[in-house]
């Protein structure tokens, strides 16, 4: 069972390093050409560039359902060419991602949804009760922990996704346009929300197209123009 | 309430007080520097739209909260991770419940057959004739008497009773008629053997020895009927135990057709399962519980009803027993009775089909997750 302590991580392995990496789907062309950069502990870095650039591919990558067709990529210091399907679920574990679309499950209540990762951990609900009804009550969702995310609003949803990300306070946190369907000042909210989490330790990688959102924070940018990556510290 | 929170219910960017103590001394201590940004922009936020923790318009009078309790034991009950789509659901247990009838049917038809054939090959197998044809110039009396009197001096013979001339001719009234003069006739004589099944006699030197004693004189111990008796009956318990596997196989199949088509429909909820670190094993488990508990409703459904039609055949086998057609019947094929044996080869049957409905979603489950990038 999964030690809930905080514990701290000190280590200066890279979160995530890619070394060379490309991606192609089929016998297309490549869709991320050379990748070569890496994601440290406790780091706070934008993913950016045009619709279609690779945002949510690169993500993907990391996330590791989609695998890199060339080069080298670690993750947690371990490559990923190495890494079997349950090793795979282990190190998942240790990150948090909220999609785009949100990825709540519709049959489920907000409550089951934010402790699921915990749920599949088999860890036991008494165990993580006070702790999942204390985070949706953290994000501003405590009461509506019985009701079904299709009767939630878009912001609703995004918190709830945000919490799922959240609970089970991964080393990396990847979003993808986390505030894509919130008005700018939830926007502001959120970001502020992340980088709070940046501050606890976890390394954050925001993937988002909004410019006015990663002006309102100084923190490295990763720009993805056709399939290249290019570093702005 | 935490530095820099303006409200109660909106989102605050510091972290509650209780899960700032846990991250004190953790990798990096949590202090907040936008406490003013907050403020300001939650006093906007909340002027255009509401905390983002408000419920709804913020007079709205709250609906008292129920008690500790019954939070509790909402949020221990767990909704299954595969959604259950009812409609699906409910054509699998009806597949399920009719291929587990058939199956537990043919299993009950089996046991049936091989209890019958049993009893019917203990209880002939138990007698021996001896036939005496009518020899001219010899006294039949006489050659009777010897007979049953060296029958009588085998071990192993319980009991011989020689049916008399009158007995032999109501033998065949049947085939000739009643009130018939047979004095005429060369009526055949019986005797009847009782045979010891603890200790089988040796009817082969019983043969022998009536054979040179007795003029026309031959024993019959069943034998070659028994045996296509039981050739028979192993074929029909053989062609049972064959349609019974043949059933289960199609349920099986079935089963796999219908988890293929729970994976594919459940696909992103999958994806959402990987997402979060959940193990194939765990994922796989998801599913088998669910189709093991349809499964076991479907096995149950179908084994119960085949249960029913026996017990209704029985009954009325049973009720028609007194009557002349009744006993021709169980003359013929035997009581309609299984016996605790019978029902538990059935209910056996049942819980094989479950098991193998679990076992087959299960290694759909995994094979389908195996593909998986």
């Amino acid at each position: 069972m999964k030690d809930f302590a905080f514990a701290p991580d000190f280590s200066d392995i890279p979160v995530v390093h890619f070394e060379n990496v490309g991606v192609r789907y089929g016998l297309g062309p490549e869709v991320l050409r050379d990748l070569t950069f890496s994601i440290e502990p406790h780091s706070f870095q934008f993913l950016s560039g045009p619709s279609g650039a690779g945002k949510t591919t690169l993500l993907r990558l990391i996330l590791m359902s989609v695998r890199p067709t060339r080069g080298v990529m670690t993750l947690f210091g371990e490559e990923v060419s190495r890494i079997d399907q349950r090793r795979l679920a282990d190190l998942r574990r240790r990150m948090g991602v909220v999609f785009q679309d949100f990825r709540l499950l519709d049959h489920l209540t907000l409550y089951e949804n934010v402790a699921l990762p915990l749920r599949v951990q088999e860890m036991e609900e008494a165990r993580y009760r006070a702790e999942v009804t204390e985070l949706l009550a953290w994000v501003g969702l405590g009461e509506r922990m019985h009701v079904l995310p299709p009767v939630l609003s878009g912001g609703e949803k995004q918190r709830a996704a945000i919490a799922r990300a959240l609970i089970t306070r991964p080393d990396l946190l990847l979003a993808d346009e986390p505030t894509g369907n919130v008005d700018p000042g939830l926007a502001r909210r959120l970001l502020r929300l992340f980088i709070e989490l940046h501050r606890l330790g976890t390394a954050v990688l925001i993937a988002t197209h909004d410019l006015a959102l990663m002006d309102l924070y100084d923190a490295r940018r990763l720009l993805l123009a056709d399939g290249h990556l290019h570093i702005d510290a | 309430m935490p530095a820099g929170c303006s409200s109660p219910t909106a989102i605050c960017i510091s972290m509650p007080e209780k899960r700032r103590e846990k991250v004190q001394g953790g990798r990096v201590p949590g202090t907040t520097n936008h406490a003013q940004d907050d403020a300001q922009d939650d006093a906007q936020d909340h002027a255009r739209h509401g905390a983002p923790g408000d419920v709804g318009p913020g007079n709205r009078p709250r609906r008292p909260l129920p008690g500790r309790a019954m939070i509790a034991r909402l949020l221990a009950r767990q909704t299954p991770l595969v959604p259950v789509d009812s409609a699906a659901a409910r054509a699998l247990v009806a597949v399920i419940a009719i291929l587990t009838f058939l199956a537990a049917l043919c299993a009950g038809a089996a046991e049936l057959v091989a209890t019958n054939s049993a009893q019917w090959r203990a209880a002939v197998g138990a007698e021996a004739t001896i036939q005496i044809r009518p020899q001219p110039q010899a006294d039949m009396e006489e050659l009777v008497a010897q007979a049953a009197r060296m029958a009588r001096d085998t071990p192993g013979v319980l009991a011989v009773e020689p049916f008399s001339l009158g007995q032999s001719e109501r033998l065949l009234e049947p085939w000739l008629g009643s009130g018939l003069d047979l004095a005429e006739l060369p009526v055949p004589r019986l005797i009847e053997l009782r045979l010891d099944p603890e200790r089988r006699p040796d009817l082969a030197s019983l043969r022998m020895q009536l054979r040179e004693a007795v003029p026309g004189a031959s024993l019959d111990d069943h034998a070659q009927w028994l045996a296509r008796l039981s050739n028979m009956a192993q074929t029909i318990v053989a062609v049972g135990i064959a349609l019974v596997l043949l059933v289960l196989i199609a349920t099986g199949l079935a089963v796999a057709f219908a988890t293929r088509g729970a994976m594919a429909g459940n696909r992103d909820i999958i994806e959402v399962l990987h997402y979060v670190g959940a193990h194939d094993a765990y994922i796989a488990r998801e599913f088998r519980r669910r189709f093991l508990r349809l499964g076991l409703e479907g096995g149950a459904i179908g084994g119960i009803a085949a249960i029913a039609i026996f017990v209704a055949l029985g009954w009325i086998s049973a009720s028609w027993r007194a009557s002349p057609a009744g006993d021709q019947l169980e003359a013929l094929f035997g009581a309609f009775e299984i016996g605790a044996r019978g029902y538990l080869v059935m209910s056996g049957t049942a819980l094989v089909a479950a098991l193998v409905t679990a076992a087959m979603s299960d290694l759909s489950v995994r094979r389908f997750l195996q593909r998986k990038p």
